[in-house]
């Protein structure tokens, strides 16, 4: 009984927590137009509702209707394999982000946490761990397909994601050894009473660095711009998903976006500060609204991590491509020697100097 | 409740294990290699090991199974049939590897002389802290000697990949 209900609640809170990232999938696929279409001064999609905002919806209808092709010669397992892995560890690893302050409420005499499905103290290894497994997805597509543009789409995922999956792992060291600990609620805890106790510019050693490696990195493991080799639409047709239509193709289109909203939410969580607000405390705890003050600290969060998120359409605009040779060399020569010697400075730092 | 998991996990690991070498198609073998890192993983878990479950997944899945695909998928093997007709040969050994493991297991288990196995190993030994601890304490002997076997390695490596570093000096 006490299983049962636990587990009730668990499936409630994943399925609420599935249904805002999906929610914010369908938004960034019309965000990312509207923020192109603006940036390069044009309307974006105008069609479909006012303003084109029913263009997600009309999206999703035709993927869903669209004739599901398995390409002859192709691995038909491996094919039918891939989208998912894909896309479950894209949204596995939303388990352990805290969405909103640490409480507990006592819901049918059980302790439940509602801001984070699980605080396991592991987090943010927890989160790595999946990433990581994400590029098999991405391989085993590219080289079902039985099609040389999404092998060599593959191929490259492959070699990119190795090279910076590892910058992105010596990125969060720094956190760790700041914080004390693996668990993203306690690494945001950590950074409660103002901006400047966020990681980003915290005493005893500023993790800017860091967070510029991050943000590169994450931006060259989610395979967008400018790091989008694996998809060069103008080398490889659409690169390791050419040969897939219908819902695996969707789902390797919501997978991407659901790993930018992961990033985007780590990078929130461990350098600028998670759900706290800037400032100490909240507004509405001062004005005497303590019931609701949790509140303030989700749209705290959630303004960050759409921050992030504007900052990939950004990129987008802005850059072009990079070339092969020139992404492996700015990953290994560039990023690993940053992120290596600030591993350094923030351990001595944090030797000489204990928060 | 936890003999259920274990066996489960203890299970699908054997398979996997002897699925790796006898399927045919190499990215199939990868693939179950990922199933049973996974599930060595999960054995870690019911142990409480949750900081090693993690770099399991990060290290072995992560990065080192990766590669392992690009090579086979630069290779493009379809499927490997020059050691399959090893499988009499490995089977006797097997099998003798087998019946030894068990005479050894018996004997130990009559003469009650089987160590015992702590529950509980190290208390709290599934802390990232006590690991970092004994690594960086206890075990830094062995610790820096296997890194500097990597080094090695790397060096290894990058000399192989450089035949001509040599000549560049000279020049």
């Amino acid at each position: 009984m006490e299983i049962g209900l636990r587990l009730a609640v668990s499936l409630a809170q994943i399925a609420a927590v599935m249904g805002v990232v999906m929610l914010t999938v369908m938004v960034l696929t019309l965000a990312e137009r509207k923020v192109l279409g603006w940036m390069q001064d044009r309307m974006g999609p105008m069609e479909v509702g006012p303003y084109g905002v029913l263009q997600p919806i009309a999206d999703g209808l035709k993927l869903f209707f669209k004739e599901d092709i398995i390409p002859a010669g192709a691995n038909k397992f491996l094919f039918t394999l891939a989208p998912i892995l894909a896309l479950v560890p894209a949204l596995i690893g939303f388990a352990v982000i805290p969405f909103g302050p640490t409480m507990t409420i006592e819901l049918f005499g059980m302790q439940v946490k509602p801001f984070v499905i699980s605080d396991i103290n592991i987090g943010i290894l927890y989160i790595l761990a999946f990433a990581s497994i994400g590029a098999y997805g991405i391989i085993l597509g590219g080289w079902s397909s039985n099609s040389k543009y999404s092998l060599l789409g593959g191929l490259r995922s492959a070699a990119q994601v190795i090279s910076y999956e590892l910058n992105v792992g010596l990125a969060i060291v720094g956190v760790i050894l700041l914080s004390g600990s693996l668990s993203l609620v306690k690494i945001t805890e950590a950074q409660a009473g103002g901006f400047w106790n966020w990681f980003i510019i915290a005493m005893p050693f500023p993790q800017i660095f860091a967070f510029v490696v991050y943000v590169i990195s994450s931006v060259a493991e989610t395979n967008r711009v400018p790091f989008d080799l694996p998809e060069a639409e103008s080398e490889l047709v659409a690169g390791f998903f050419t040969e897939y239509s219908g819902m695996r193709f969707a789902f390797f289109f919501i997978a991407e976006y659901a790993n930018m909203i992961l990033v985007s939410c780590v990078a929130a969580a461990l350098f600028l500060g998670g759900w706290n607000a800037p400032y100490p405390g909240t507004i509405l705890e001062y004005i005497g609204l303590e019931r609701i003050a949790w509140m303030e600290n989700v749209v705290w969060f959630a303004a960050k991590v759409y921050f992030f998120l504007f900052l990939f359409f950004w990129l987008r605009a802005t850059l072009p491509r990079l070339r092969y040779d020139q992404l492996m060399r700015f990953g290994w020569k560039v990023m690993l020697p940053i992120a290596l010697g600030n591993i350094v400075l923030t351990a001595i730092a944090a030797y000489f100097f204990p928060r | 409740m936890d003999h259920i998991f274990f066996f489960y996990f203890a299970a699908v690991i054997a398979t996997t294990s002897v699925l790796v070498v006898a399927l045919r198609n190499p990215v199939y073998s990868a693939l179950s290699l990922l199933i049973m890192f996974f599930h060595v993983a999960g054995l870690y878990v019911t142990l409480h090991a949750e900081f090693l479950a993690a770099v399991q997944i990060v290290v072995y899945a992560g990065a080192i199974l990766v590669l392992y695909l690009f090579v086979v998928m630069l290779l493009s093997i379809k499927s490997e049939e020059r050691y399959h007709n090893q499988l009499p040969v490995a089977g006797l050994l097997g099998v003798m590897l087998c019946t030894e493991v068990i005479l050894l297991l018996i004997q130990s288990r009559t003469a009650a002389s089987a160590p015992a196995v702590s529950a509980d190993p190290v208390a709290g030994a599934g802390n990232t802290e006590t690991i970092g601890e004994a690594l960086y304490s206890t075990y830094l002997f062995p610790f820096e000697v296997a890194s500097l076997i990597l080094l090695v390695a790397m060096i290894g490596a990058i000399i192989l990949a450089k035949k001509d570093l040599n000549e560049h000096v000279q020049q």
